[in-house]
């Protein structure tokens, strides 16, 4: 039962925490270049956009999400199977996602460093 | 790729990294969080060094939010992955964590997936549908 808490946990933080940050840079390109849009309307503008944006709320709240989910993983398993499993997972799942959702070009060069950076972040708690 | 979004992606890593380090420093003295003495965590956010940590992280936020409104998600990931790295190096330097050697060995494959991506292209540019050009018609003289 542990088992399967745990891991059921840990494939919601990978869920929604990739679906908060393909909402939230869909939200940000929607917007566009945030630096070029303070300089021409100001900071309170910008602050404006971003915070009125569905997109951008609904990523937040899917972040929010996957923290608690965090935590409640961290109830049941260690944080050294945890943090790991779920960080390097996040990474993979986000490349598949992009490629997807936001038709980003995945090419083989961000398939490697996706790769090289997962196992990197798993040998990184060990 | 100019000076001033390198400058935010560099913000973007060391923010995350200092701030999550400063949050580790404080929540280390508040100590440890359980069911029995939840209210610490609240308590938790009048230490300096949480607050500081807190401050540095809604910065990180702040970056990591502009990074993407000019370049692709699977460009920023990986280029700030080697916060993961100053996060190591700053864990045994700065809070004198024990770091073993399989733990450099990710730094070192990080820091290999970080170099890949930076090299490339940030970002994807969504061509437009090209619509034929009707075929030019012969004009009878």
């Amino acid at each position: 039962m542990k088992y399967l808490y745990t891991w059921g946990a840990i494939l919601v933080v990978v869920l929604s925490s990739t679906a908060g940050d393909i909402l939230i840079s869909h939200a940000m390109k929607r917007i566009g270049d945030l630096g070029e849009l303070r300089r021409r309307k100001g900071i309170l503008h910008v602050t404006g956009r971003v915070l009125t944006s569905y997109n951008f709320l609904l990523g937040l709240a899917c972040m929010a999400c996957s923290f608690f989910s965090l935590l409640f993983a961290l109830s049941w398993a260690d944080v050294s199977l945890v943090g790991p499993a779920s960080a390097s997972l996040t990474f993979i799942a986000n490349a598949f996602a992009a490629r997807i959702f936001l038709r980003e070009r995945v090419d083989v060069r961000r398939w490697t460093a996706a790769l090289l950076v997962a196992a990197g972040v798993t040998l990184l708690a060990v | 790729m100019t000076l001033r979004k390198y400058l935010v992606l560099l913000g973007v890593v060391v923010f995350s990294a200092l701030g999550n380090v400063l949050l580790s420093r404080g929540m280390k003295q508040v100590g440890e969080i359980s069911f029995h003495n939840f209210h610490q965590l609240f308590s938790a956010l009048l230490n300096v060094w949480v607050v500081g940590g807190i401050i540095l992280l809604v910065l990180f936020f702040v970056t990591y939010l502009t990074a993407l409104s000019w370049a692709d998600l699977t460009y920023v990931l990986p280029a700030t992955a080697i916060g993961y790295v100053l996060m190591a190096l700053l864990g045994r330097f700065f809070l004198h964590e024990q770091v073993s050697t399989l733990r450099w060995l990710g730094v070192l494959l990080i820091t290999a997936g970080v170099g890949f991506v930076a090299g490339g292209p940030s970002l994807t540019i969504h061509e437009p549908a090209k619509v034929p050009l009707p075929e030019p018609q012969e004009v009878e003289p």
